[in-house]
Formats: structure tokens, C-alpha cells, sequence
């Protein structure tokens, strides 16, 4: 599955703009610095900071979206307000305005004003955007394959394989501070590989391999689940990630590889994951499915 | 000031071309022929077609709205049996298509447009009036043959409303509910293929003397891009679902892997009509909250010429940002897209500002339908702003396809609502001659203003926990709940704001509360006729000296003044 080309975004995102990288890089610096120094301060908006590299990049593009947001649309609200609370007509005053039209070096005011806002927020997308879509030397690979309604995820030159399907979910073992690459397709419709805490998801896709690295920096296990509609178990096509220390990966990896039954694995955190057959649907009691 | 344009001579054969004061009333074919229900289902007069679009419209809104309560009310708890895993996705299917398909568009090209665009640049007609009558037949059948589907033994359409390869193909989906909804977008395509066609030519060809294209109201210029949008975005989609039914039936491969086929064309086919789409819904009500700002703050709208080239570049634009909405799929240049979409901000806050400009001096009336139209300007800034946030690609990657999408677009959907409510309030009297209640209008505001927002904010604050939509249940995450909860309160206080509506409606029909020719002292032309207006709209016409004839005829002494212009207005008074 690897040998298949990687996806072509990757490498139009950074062919598009490689002049510009560096010097965009800089100005993010400037842009985002008041965050930097605030620190913790700036409130997180109701995102997750992430536990990935680039889930913290991206993390901080979004709080500055926000702070851009307040600022702008506070100003806008606070004009709007303004207009429709003072110029209130009185009851009974049937006079007409002053019917004023036109104001040029306002109307240039109001036109040039969101350019730049539009410029400053286009540069900060881009340099984070090159970061998350980066493609580094992996210290680890992972094939995942969605499927109606489940995951299955190999591990390239070893006999690791988790399968699972709804609300089973299947956990998806992966080492912390190392470059992770997923090679990400679909055997059917199209899923959604999402996981809410590395603050990023991609579509699997069928005839298309599409792959993308992760970096965790913070051991744990994450919720995920499919998040492109899929037909009817949608709603319960689960998996888990586990991150877990490289040593641990190791040892895990070692242990399928001796491993003689192909049904159940010992998970890093000691959980069993059951590996049911494709074929058979895990149906919950309370659906009453199609009919 | 007398450029005056020549009339093209009127398509309609019995039309007598020029309006002449002496025809109009006694015109030979307004006294035989068929009457009753015969005469509404063979009119060709664009008032009839245009009424008849908006009520059926407004049906199809209620139709919509209460799959979207059902929808909630499912949600309410994590693991709800309220409906079938099954059903569900019936429902936001037929949700989505009904609420896009069947009547935020043929409401806003279709209805209101139909009905208003000759009256504002007076003409007797639109240029086609038989193709205008067709269209609103497909349109009609299209709607029926899409809710049939609930009637089929697989049930209706359930792949989203957005219909994505290969979900949609034979194997995935194997219902005939799924080929009705296919044969359903292609007869209501079609619709608006001739209502586009019919607007552009009645927009260039059918304008009054002294009517220049610059002296045409915001609406009409709103509907004229709109117009042009659909030409050209409308035949793109009608050809993806003629593609698509080939797969489903005869055999070809074009979105199927198997085959050779690539299931992502499908995205782009449907997006490069989809974004436009999203355009062709909100221009028209752009138009109409325009003109109701100038109405009620008695005023001219704030920056006419810039208002115009705004539409003119949003129109342009929202042709080069489909894939804004493939951006996570791995396979679509990020940057451009990212940049063009984060440029239409531009000429959005170009229209927002002047809105807010328009009010700024006036002498602001809080009639329902300004209040309406001031609970636009707020949603749709909310709607905006987090519309900017998906555009940069690392934001919706984490956002894609989730409840935060959901609350988004539907801050823009609503805020349209409440524009399109704006608009019934204004031009009701004009199409009817009665007044609507203003008492159980204001009712109807709070509950749809303050429900809107109950509904959306949860809404955006569980997409960021993680909450992926389309989602019958959550068994895992029994921590959504409580946002769910409120976001199904504020949904049922939009379903109750639209029972004032109803109520309203058939109590001002009862009550009869005659309206007059102008009873807002209204600014364009069609408030010059009366209400309802003839046969042939108008008997007579004022002089058109500039963007408001009549009110230039009925203020002479409060013409409007450009920048610069004060001085000159004091040292004449
Ligand atoms: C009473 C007002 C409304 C409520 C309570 C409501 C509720 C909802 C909810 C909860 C969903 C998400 C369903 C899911 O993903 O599981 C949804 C989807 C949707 N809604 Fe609404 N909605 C309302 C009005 C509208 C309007 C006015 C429009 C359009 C003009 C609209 C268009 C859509 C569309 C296109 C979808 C996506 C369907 C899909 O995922 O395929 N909604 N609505
Ligand atoms: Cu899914
Ligand atoms: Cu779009």
C-alpha cells in the first residue's frame, strides 16, 4: 500500500509557496508572538491544544482566529449596535433624514481594512497549513484501512494487525516523539479518519492512498471515530489511539509478531482487543437497525 | 436627465408593449377564458407564478422543519430509539434537500423574485411567461417525486444531502427512494435553469424608459447575478446527476473505482455547483434585507455603486472556491482555495457595513420586518466569521464534518430565514393588499431571533468537543448531551416562532387590514402601483430619475445627497 504515491497535497502546498515559506514562517512569529508571551492566558475557545506536534500549531492558528474575530467582529457589532439603538426613531416623528448617500474615504476605509485582516490570516493558515501536511522521514508506519463499519490498521514488515468493527473499537498503537506516517485508504464508501485531540481528520478514500505523519508528544489513549457519513452504522464506526512509549510500541510490535493467534491482542495498556470478523456486524441491542 | 432607453418590444403576444394609461384594465383576454382553480394552474401572470412559488416554498420550509425537529428531538439523548439508525439518515437527507432544493431557492429566484423583479424595473411580465409557468411545474413535480421516496419500501434518499460517490452508487444504496431524489434534482435543476434564463432576459431586455442598469433597486441587481449564477452552475450539477444515474443503471464506471472511475469527481461536480449554490441562496436575500434597510431608516442605501460591484465580486468569486469543502480530502491544491475563499470576506463586509450605513442617520422604524432584518445582520455576522474560520485548511481539518460545520452553516441558513421573513413582511401588503399582525410578527421575531442563537451555540461548542454530525447516536460521549439538549430547545423555539407565522398569516387574512399603495412609504417602483397591481402591473409610471423613483415622486424636496453633496443642499434651502 505504500508503494502507492503519496497524496498530491503534501507536495502542491509546498510547491505552491516555497519562496515564501521561510519569510512566512517570520511573520507568523510577529503575528502570533503576543500569544506566545500571553501563554496560557489566551483562553482556548473551546478547541482541544492537541497532543500532537501539529495539533498544537494548529491549535494556536485557531486561537488566533479567535483573538482576530473577537477584535473584528467586536468592532462590527459594537457599530451595528450603535446604529440601530441611536438612530431609533422616536414615536410620533414622522420628519425625514438627511438622506445622505456615499463616502468614498469610508468606503475605502471598510474595503482595504478586511484586505489586510484576509492577508494576515492567509499567512498564518499557510505556515501552519505546510507544517501539518509535512511529509518527514518516519521512524514508524502504519496502514489503516476503513471499511463499513470499522477499522484495520497493519504495520508494514511485522505481523501487527487490529481489527475491529463499531463500537469494538479498534485502538491504533503508535509510538510518542516520533515521526508517525499513515497511509490512509478506504475499501468501500468514503469514511472520515478523525481524531478530535490531534486536531485533525482526512478522508479514507477508496482507489486513493492518502498519507500524512503524526507526532505525538504526549502518551495516552484518544477517542476517534469515522466522521464522513458512511451508511447505516455511522454513527458507531469507533477506534482508539493508543500512544504509547517506543519501548512500548517495541514490545507490542514483538509480542503480535510472536503472537500465534490471529483473534485477540494484548493492547500496550494491557487491554484486549477483540478482532471480530469483517463480515459480521456488531449490531448494539438498542438499534433497531434498517427496516 | 432624459436618457431615456427604448423598450424592447414584450414577448407575451398580448402584451401592447409601452406602458400606456389607457390600457391595462380593459384589456380583452383579463375578461374570458377559464377562472378558479383552471385559471391559477394555466396563469402565465408572473404575480400568480410567483405566489405560487412562495407558497409552495413556505410549505416545503415547514415540510424541512419538521424532519429538523424530529432530528432533534432524537438527539436529546446519547443512545434515543426515538427513530431507526435507518431512519435518521432518511431524515437529515431529506432535511438538508428539502430545506436547499425545495425552498430556500425556488423561494428566493423563484418566488419572490418572480413576483417582484418586473414590478421593480417596470415591466408587465417576465420575458418567458409560458417557460416561467414550466418551470414552476418542475418544480412542483420535483418537490413531490423527492418526498415520494418516504413512500418507497427502502425509504427515502438517506446518503446526505450532498449525495457523495460511492455512497450514492447502486450497492451502497440500492433504494428507488435514492433514484427518486436523483429525478427530483434534475427536474427542479431544470426549474431554475428557466427561471435563471427568464431573469437575465427580463433584467436586460424588459426595463422601463429612464430604468439604466445603474437606477435598477439592489434587488434586482442581486437577482441578476444570481441569474447568471445559475446559468452557470445549475447545468454542472444536472449533468453529475445524469452521470450518476448512468452508474447506478446503465453500467458506466464514471464515479466508480472498479471501473476505472474516480468517486472524487463526484465532490468536484457537486461542489463547483454547491459553492455558487450557497450564493444563488443568499444573494436574493441580500437584496431584499437591502432594500428593507433603506425603507425603514428612511433613507437611500448607504454606498449603491459599491453594493453593486460587492455582488458583482462575490458572484465572481464564489465560482473559484468549491474546494473549500474537499479540502479534507487530501487532494486539492489548499493555498488557492484557501485564499480565494478567505477573499470573499472582502465584499461580504463591503455589504455588511453598508447595511449598517444605510441605518447610520436614518430615522430607524422597529417594524417586524426591520426586525427581522436586523436579526439577519447579526446571524449571518455570526455565520460569517466562523464561515472565515473554515477556510483556512488546518482549522478545517479539525472542524470538517463536524457539528462546528453544522452551526455554521446553519448561522447562514437561518440568518437567511430571517431575511427571507424580513422580506414577506415588507412586500405581504403588496402582494395581497392586507396588512400582516405586527404584534404576532414581533412574536414571531424573539422566538425565531433568540431560538436561532439556543440552537446554534451549543451547536458549535459540541463540534469542537468532537461531536462529528450526522450522528443518530453517541453512546460514547454521554457528555454531549447537556449541549445537545439546548440546542433542540432553541429548535423548538424556531418551530414555535413558525406557528405565530402561521397563525398570523390566517389571522390577517381574516381580519383584512387594507395596506394602500405604500403603506411603508417605500422607495422602488413597484410601491408605486397598486396593491395588489393590475393585470399588467402598471397604469402609469413616474418619472425614473434615479435608484428610487417613488419615492423621488412622492419627496421631491428629499433627494438623495452624495458625498460632497451637503453643502450644496444648505446653500440651496
Ligand atoms: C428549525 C430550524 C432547523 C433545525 C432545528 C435544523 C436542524 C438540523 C440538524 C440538527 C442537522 C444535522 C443533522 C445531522 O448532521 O445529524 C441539520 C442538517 C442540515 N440542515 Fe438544518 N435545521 C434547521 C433549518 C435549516 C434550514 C433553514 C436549512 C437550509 C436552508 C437547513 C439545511 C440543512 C442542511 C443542508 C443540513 C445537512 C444535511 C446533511 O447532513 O446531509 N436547515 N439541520
Ligand atoms: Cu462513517
Ligand atoms: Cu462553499
Amino acid at each position: 500500500m505504500s508503494s502507492l504515491p503519496p497524496s498530491s497535497d503534501s507536495l502542491s502546498a509546498e510547491q505552491a509557496l516555497p519562496a515564501t515559506k521561510n519569510k512566512s514562517k517570520k511573520l507568523l512569529l510577529v503575528l502570533l508572538a503576543p500569544l506566545a508571551l500571553a501563554g496560557c492566558q489566551v483562553p482556548s475557545f473551546g478547541g482541544y491544544k492537541g497532543v500532537t506536534k501539529t495539533a498544537n500549531s494548529t491549535f494556536h492558528l485557531w486561537q488566533g482566529f479567535n483573538l482576530a474575530a473577537i477584535v473584528v467582529g467586536g468592532i462590527t457589532l459594537a457599530v451595528m449596535a450603535w446604529a440601530i439603538f441611536a438612530y431609533r426613531a422616536k414615536k410620533g416623528d414622522g420628519s425625514i433624514p438627511k438622506q445622505t448617500q456615499y463616502h468614498i474615504p469610508l468606503e475605502v476605509t471598510y474595503t482595504v481594512i478586511p484586505i489586510l485582516v484576509v492577508v494576515g490570516l492567509f499567512v498564518a493558515t499557510v505556515v501552519v497549513e505546510n507544517q501539518v501536511v509535512a511529509d518527514p522521514t518516519p521512524s514508524a508506519t502504519i496502514n489503516v484501512t476503513a471499511f463499513q463499519w470499522g477499522w484495520k490498521f497493519t504495520y508494514p514488515g511485522t505481523k501487527a494487525v487490529v481489527v475491529g468493527q463499531t463500537t469494538a473499537s479498534p485502538i491504533m498503537v503508535m509510538p510518542v516523539n516520533q515521526d508517525v506516517r499513515i497511509n490512509l485508504v478506504s475499501s468501500d464508501v468514503i469514511h472520515g479518519f478523525y481524531i478530535p485531540e490531534f486536531n485533525f481528520s482526512r478522508f479514507a478514500q477508496p482507489g486513493m492512498v492518502n498519507t500524512f505523519t503524526f507526532h505525538a508528544n504526549k502518551t495516552g489513549l484518544y477517542s476517534a471515530q469515522c466522521s464522513q457519513l458512511c451508511g447505516l452504522y455511522h454513527s458507531l464506526m469507533y477506534f482508539r489511539v493508543d500512544v504509547v512509549s517506543p519501548s512500548q510500541y517495541q514490545a507490542w510490535i514483538s509480542s503480535k509478531n510472536a503472537s500465534t493467534s490471529a483473534r485477540t491482542a494484548i493492547a500496550a495498556n494491557g487491554a484486549i482487543v477483540i478482532q471480530d470478523n469483517p463480515g459480521i456486524p456488531v449490531i448494539p441491542s438498542h438499534s433497531n437497525g434498517a427496516q | 436627465m432624459t436618457d431615456v432607453i427604448d423598450r424592447p418590444v414584450n414577448l407575451d403576444s398580448d402584451d401592447q408593449g409601452p406602458v400606456n394609461p389607457d390600457h391595462g384594465h380593459d384589456h380583452g383576454h383579463d375578461h374570458h377564458g377559464p377562472s378558479g382553480l383552471v385559471k391559477w394552474m394555466t396563469s402565465t401572470d408572473h404575480k400568480v407564478i410567483g405566489i405560487s412559488y412562495t407558497v409552495t416554498s413556505l410549505t416545503m420550509m415547514i415540510i424541512g422543519g419538521a424532519f429538523a425537529e424530529i432530528i432533534r428531538a432524537q438527539l436529546v439523548s446519547p443512545t434515543s430509539t426515538l427513530v431507526s439508525f435507518a431512519q435518521y439518515n432518511e431524515l437529515f437527507t431529506m432535511h438538508g434537500s428539502v430545506m436547499i432544493y425545495l425552498f430556500v431557492g425556488p423561494f428566493a429566484f423563484a418566488g419572490l423574485a418572480n413576483y417582484l423583479v418586473p414590478l421593480q424595473i417596470g415591466a408587465p411580465d417576465m420575458a418567458f411567461p409560458r417557460l416561467n409557468l414550466l418551470s414552476y411545474w418542475l418544480y412542483l413535480s420535483g418537490s413531490l417525486v423527492m418526498l415520494s421516496g418516504f413512500l418507497t419500501s427502502g425509504g427515502a434518499a438517506n446518503f446526505g444531502w450532498v449525495g457523495y460517490a460511492p455512497l450514492s452508487n447502486v450497492t451502497a444504496s440500492p433504494g428507488s427512494g435514492a433514484d427518486l431524489w436523483i429525478v427530483a434534482l434534475m427536474l427542479t435543476g431544470f426549474s431554475a435553469i428557466f427561471s435563471g434564463v427568464n431573469l437575465v432576459a427580463t433584467i436586460f431586455y424588459l426595463r422601463a424608459p429612464g430604468m439604466t442598469l445603474f437606477r435598477m433597486p439592489i434587488f434586482t441587481w442581486n437577482m441578476l447575478i444570481t441569474g447568471i449564477l445559475i446559468l452557470l452552475a445549475f447545468p454542472i450539477l444536472t449533468g453529475g446527476l445524469v452521470m450518476l444515474y448512468c452508474d447506478r443503471h446503465f453500467g458506466t464506471h464514471i464515479f466508480t473505482v472498479s471501473g476505472g472511475g474516480v468517486p472524487l469527481l463526484w465532490q468536484h461536480i457537486f461542489w463547483f455547483w454547491g459553492h455558487p449554490e450557497v450564493y444563488i441562496l443568499a444573494l436574493p436575500m441580500f437584496g431584499m434585507v437591502t432594500e428593507v434597510f433603506a425603507v425603514f431608516s428612511k433613507k437611500p442605501i448607504f454606498g449603491y455603486r459599491g453594493m453593486v460591484f460587492a455582488t458583482i465580486s462575490i458572484g465572481a468569486l464564489s465560482l473559484g472556491v468549491w474546494a473549500h469543502h474537499m479540502f479534507t480530502t487530501g487532494a486539492v491544491l489548499l493555498p488557492f482555495f484557501s485564499a480565494m475563499s478567505l477573499l470573499i470576506a472582502v465584499p461580504t463586509g463591503i455589504k455588511m457595513f453598508n447595511w449598517i450605513g444605510t441605518m447610520w442617520g436614518g430615522k430607524v422604524t422597529y417594524s417586524t420586518s426591520m426586525l427581522m432584518a436586523m436579526g439577519f445582520l447579526f446571524t449571518f455576522l455570526v455565520g460569517g466569521i466562523t464561515g472565515i474560520y473554515l477556510a483556512s485548511p488546518p482549522i478545517d481539518f479539525f472542524t470538517h464534518d463536524t457539528y462546528f460545520v453544522v452551526a455554521h452553516f446553519h448561522s447562514v441558513v437561518m440568518a437567511l430565514v430571517l431575511g427571507a421573513m424580513s422580506a414577506i413582511f415588507l412586500w405581504f401588503p403588496k402582494m395581497s393588499g392586507i396588512m400582516l399582525n405586527e404584534r404576532l410578527g414581533k412574536f414571531q421575531f424573539w422566538f425565531l431571533f433568540i431560538g436561532t442563537q439556543v440552537f446554534t451555540f451549543p451547536m458549535y461548542l459540541v463540534g469542537l468537543k468532537g461531536m462529528p454530525r450526522r450522528m443518530a447516536v453517541y453512546p460514547n460521549n454521554p457528555s454531549w448531551q447537556s449541549l445537545n439538549q439546548w440546542a433542540s430547545v432553541g429548535a423548538l423555539l424556531i418551530g414555535i416562532s413558525m406557528v405565530f407565522f402561521i397563525v398570523n398569516a390566517l389571522y390577517s387574512f381574516k381580519k383584512r387590514v387594507p395596506a394602500g399603495d405604500n403603506p411603508w412609504d417605500a422607495q422602488t417602483l413597484e410601491w408605486y402601483t397598486s396593491s395588489p397591481p393590475p393585470a399588467h402591473n402598471f397604469v402609469s409610471l413616474p418619472p425614473i430619475h434615479s435608484e428610487r423613483p417613488t419615492w423621488d415622486y412622492n419627496h421631491p424636496d428629499h433627494l438623495s445627497l452624495g458625498h460632497g453633496d451637503k453643502e450644496k443642499a444648505k446653500a440651496g434651502s
